[in-house]
Parts: structure tokens; sequence; C-alpha cells
């Protein structure tokens, strides 16, 4: 893997690993502990495989036991999944998602340039008053919110699950891009000002393009944040603005136990949250950690 | 805002840093405003909220009889056999799936940072629990791993047994006969990938001429570890910890799916108790009781977690 010459997101962290390695000249692990590594990376992926794998296989050969390992495979539980109306419950999550996370990016650059390129006094007090917020557990506010909601008519909504996102990843998106316009060299902001160069030509010439991987990476995981929340969810809607976790407690309860229909099920709401980890796995640290780690 | 108005535009001086009038903060301070001030409506009203209700006798049940009765819900919070399984249910959960993942974790760590073949792709498989749909993970441990008659785990005992020429292997109601340990192993296959991720991080931060050096001089590889690499990993350690304490203490989605805080209550942490008063039970002023208990103890470990992360942030401030 290392020596491909990588055009994917994990080329520079790939090049960055290279680097390293060869300034301390890493050591290889010898045959025994590789082969132990990749043990354990088999039995990590096995369920995620085994999710897979029986999501395109018939009920019939997913209820065996011993499991069925070569059972011939089949797209009838994804037709399936769409007749029984999943559609609506994916709209939702994508609606709730994206629409949460432009608002997110909306307020947090900004607070971002605030907090690092022009930065406010005490910036530090303002990023740990944000922080703070996330540790705050979301079950304390449930009851509060769903009175709020309830009293303003907005149960049932997609746009208040919309607004209940934005707060919660608010802030690790402002610890992010700020991390990330930290890196906006300051010696040529200071030139641009002497030039005299407006607001918008600093910022669409020397801003943006340190910041364009950031503000990726950052949207990448607020949107897994949002697609992956539940509780709100469950709790906040009925029938109009269900999501995608939603549908799939539910579809237990109304189906019965089929399980290469349910692996089905959960592969496909899993799918975009994989390929946007997967696009920003080498920022993904960095996210997780609040831009402490990068 | 006001002073966003004061007419004369003096001329900011060309320093970024320096100090600056009136009008130069307030345009500085403009573009946090909505953020800040979303922020504070969004999550810091519903909080004051919960506390106002918390001294209520509310339950929606028995309308018309909604009153003011003080600390009432504390004490009953305090006293209830129920929310002290829960909150003891709680800790053991966060602990086991904390430091099971940690360690598992820095296992993987440690073997991601050699070289090996394929490590890209292994690294990029084993990040995969972490971005399954918590929901879809929990459903998919309960239904296609621990189901007694078709799980894969007994699916495997199976097959092993009947290797060996036994008839069947036994039938093991996993989340029956062992629903913590279920809902853990759950949890910690879910954790590991991101304690992994922060730990590799930290490994891949270590100074490279320290580890020469102990290198250069004979240190054998176990006492590198021990004197050079462990303490170095320290605060990495402590922060995947902390961040993962704060995530796994609001575990629902797991409970809620995979044993519905059962059998009886022996899996019921302290937000699917919550839920259940909420919503089950409609007591809403013990619920926003429970809830503030909740809130003062996150509030201990949070003190901890943005103690280790501010180090972190002022060295990287600093450099």
């Amino acid at each position: 893997m290392t020596h491909a010459t990588a055009t994917a997101p994990g080329a520079k962290l790939k090049k960055l690993i290279r680097r390293r390695d060869d300034r301390h000249g890493a050591s290889r692990l010898s045959p025994a502990w590789t082969f132990a590594a990749w043990l354990a990376t088999l039995a990590f992926f096995a369920p995620v495989a085994w999710m897979a794998l029986t999501s395109f296989h018939q009920e019939a050969d997913a209820a065996t036991n011993p499991p069925s390992l070569f059972a011939p495979l089949t797209f009838d539980q994804y037709k399936l999944l769409f007749s029984r109306d999943i559609t609506p419950f994916l709209l939702n999550s994508a609606m709730a998602s994206v629409s949460s996370t432009l608002l997110v990016l909306a307020l947090a650059v900004p607070t971002a340039y605030a907090l690092s390129i022009k930065p406010v006094e005490k910036w530090t007090d303002v990023m740990f008053f944000f922080l703070s917020t996330k540790f705050l557990p979301a079950i304390a506010a449930l009851l509060p919110v769903y009175l709020i909601v309830k009293d303003v008519g907005m149960l049932d909504n997609v746009w208040t699950l919309s607004i209940l996102y934005t707060a919660m990843n608010l802030p690790i998106a402002v610890w992010m891009m700020r991390s990330f316009l930290a890196e906006v060299p300051k010696e040529i902001l200071e030139a641009a000002e002497v030039d005299g160069a407006n607001l918008p030509t600093v910022l669409w010439r020397i801003v943006a393009p340190v910041a364009m991987p950031g503000l990726a990476a950052t949207s990448l995981i607020c949107f897994i944040f949002s697609w992956n929340e539940f509780m709100f969810a469950v709790n906040l809607t009925a029938t109009k603005a269900s999501t995608a976790p939603v549908f799939l407690v539910g579809f237990i309860t109304s189906e019965g136990l089929f399980l290469a229909r349910l692996c089905a099920a959960a592969t496909l709401v899993s799918l975009p949250v994989l390929i946007a980890g997967f696009a920003a796995q080498d920022k993904l640290v960095r996210g997780l950690s609040l831009g402490a780690v990068k | 805002m006001t002073a966003l108005s004061a007419p004369p535009k003096t001329a900011p001086p060309p320093g970024l840093r320096r100090a600056s009038t009136g009008v130069s903060k307030w345009k500085r301070r403009f573009p946090l405003l909505p953020a800040l001030v979303f922020t504070i409506v969004v999550t810091q009203l519903p909080f004051v909220a919960t506390l106002v209700i918390s001294t209520f006798q509310w339950n929606i049940l028995k309308p018309g009889e909604r009153r003011f009765t003080g600390l009432s819900n504390f004490a009953f919070v305090f006293t209830d056999e129920r929310l002290r399984t829960a909150v003891l249910n709680t800790i053991v959960l966060t602990s086991s799936v904390v430091l099971v993942s940690v360690v598992l974790g820095l296992g993987l760590a440690l073997l991601l940072d050699r070289r090996f073949i394929g490590r890209g792709l292994a690294r990029t498989m084993l990040i995969a629990p972490f971005l399954v749909m918590p929901v879809a993970a929990a459903l998919l441990w309960k239904h296609a791993i621990y189901n007694p008659d078709y799980g894969l785990l007994n699916g495997i005992l199976n097959a092993v047994y009947r290797l060996f020429g036994a008839d069947n292997g036994p039938t093991i109601d996993w989340v029956s006969s062992y629903p913590m340990p279920a809902v853990v192993v759950s949890l910690v296959w879910q954790w590991t990938p991101f304690m992994m991720l922060i730990l590799l991080a930290g490994l891949q931060a270590q100074p490279g001429d320290v580890l020469e050096a102990a290198r250069v001089d004979g240190a054998s590889a176990m006492a590198t570890f021990r004197h050079i690499t462990l303490p170095h990993l320290r605060q990495y350690i402590e922060l995947g910890c902390l961040l993962g304490t704060i995530y796994v203490v609001q575990t629902f989605d797991a409970v809620y799916t995979i044993t519905q805080g059962g059998p009886g209550s022996r899996t019921t942490n302290l937000p699917y108790e919550i839920y259940l008063t909420m919503f089950r039970k409609y007591e809403y002023g013990q619920a926003a009781a429970a809830g503030v208990v909740v809130v003062f103890g996150s509030i201990v470990i949070a003190t901890f977690a943005l103690r280790t992360i501010a180090s972190l942030f002022r060295e990287e401030v600093s450099r």
C-alpha cells in the first residue's frame, strides 16, 4: 500500500507517514506480528462484512445454523426495502443532516475567523465555552426541548432536528475550523493588509485555499454525527419527519425478525456515513478530538 | 451593538494583535455573535428550563396537580432504588467500555504505527465499526450476532463443535444470560477504532530523535515503550478516556435497542432511565431532577476533560 502513488484523500496522510517512517526508520512488523495485526483487523471488520454479506442473501440462507457463507447472492432484500418505503426516511435524514451541516458551517466559519485570524480578546474563553456545551448530556435537554417544541407545534418536523443537530455539532465545527484557520500564514495576511487588499480578496485568495480541505473535513464530520443521531429523532418525530435510524428500529417491530432484510436496511443506512468517513479518514481524528489532536 | 454605530472610523492599526479601539473591538466580535447567541439559546436555555421543571411535581397523567415542590424531586432522585441502580449501571457500563476499548485501541495503534503489508487498508477497515450507524450496529449485534438460534456467535460455536465431531453446539441466549457484557461488547466494538485513531495520532507525534537515541543506546523495545512511548502517550490516553467517557455516559441507542434496559433493570443506564421516567411514567419533575444530577456529574468529568484539552491546546498554540 505504501508504495502506491495514491491519489485518494489518504494520499497526504500516507506521504506524511512515509516521511516519518523514513526519518526514524519505523521498523517493519515481523511476519508473526503482521499476521496478528491482520487477524485483529479482520475480527473487528467481521461484523461489518457479515452484515453486508447477509444483506445479499435470501432469508432462508440468512437463518441457518451454522451460518451459510456461500449462499447465492441476490438484490431482493434491497428491492424489498424500497417497496417498504424507506425512501422518505432517507430523504428526512438527508434533509436534516445536510441542512444542519450547512447551518453549522455558516455559523462556525465566521466564528473560527474571529477566534484565529482576527482573534477577539479572551478568545480561548470563547472556545472553551463552545466546548463545554458539547459536554452537557443531551438527555438532560430532552424534556425541555420536547416541551418547547410541542408548544410551538414543531414536533415531527425535520427543521426541529436540523436546529438541534446544528447546536450539537457547532462546538466541534468551531474547534476544527479554528485549528485549520490557525494554519493560514500570518505573514501573508499582514503583507496583504499592508498592500491594501480588501477583505473579500484576502478571504478568497489567502484564507480559502488553506481552509478548504478543513471545511470539507468539518462538513463530513458534522454530516456523520447528524445522520447517526437517534435519541432526538426517535422522541421528537412520529411519522412525517422520522429519519433513517427511526426507520430501522420500527422496521423490526412492524415486520418481525427477518435477518437478511434487517442487514440490508442496516447496510443501506450506514452506507452514506461509511463513505463520508472513509473520505475524511485522515481528518477524522482531528474532528473527534475537537481539533486537540492532529 | 451600540458601538457599531459610533461614527468616525479611525484607520485600524496594521498589526493583527494590536490593542484596538471600541469600534474595531466590536468589528472583531461581530462574526462570532450569531454562533454565540444560537448556542446560548439552544443549549443553555433548556437547562434553565430543566432546573425550573425539576422543582415541580408534574405528571402529565395527572393534570391540574402541577405544583411547586422545592427540592423533593431531588430527595426522590437520591433515594430511589431504580435510579441508584441506573447510576451504578452507568458507571459499570461506561468504565468497562472505556477501559477495554482504550486497551484494545492501544494494541491496535501500536501495530498500525509500524509498517506492514496492507497497513493502509487495515486502517480503513478498522475505522468501519465506528462509522456504522449506532442503531444499526446495535441491531446487528442483537439479531445477527447474539441471536440464540441463528446468530453468528452460536453459529460459529456450532460449526466448531461439529468440526470436532460433536452433534451440536450449545444454544446460548447471549443477551438474556449476559445482558451487560452483551451491551458492553457491542459498544467496545464501536469505540475501539476511536481510541485507536487518537492513540495512533499520539504515537505518530512522537519525536523521532528520542526513539532513535534510545535505539542507538541499545534500549530494549520494552524499555523504550515503558520509559519513552508510554509517558508521551499519557495525555493522549487521558484524552481518549475522557472523551470516551463523555460520549459513552450518554449511551442511549444500544440500551434502547439491545436490552431495553432489561432484564428487569439490569442494563438500565441513566439516559435510558430518564427516558423511561419521561415517556413511560410521565413524571416530568422527577425526570428533570435526574437530568440536573446527570449534568452535574458530567460537569465533574468535563472539568478534567477540559483541563486535558487545554494543555494539549496550549502546546499547539505556543508551537
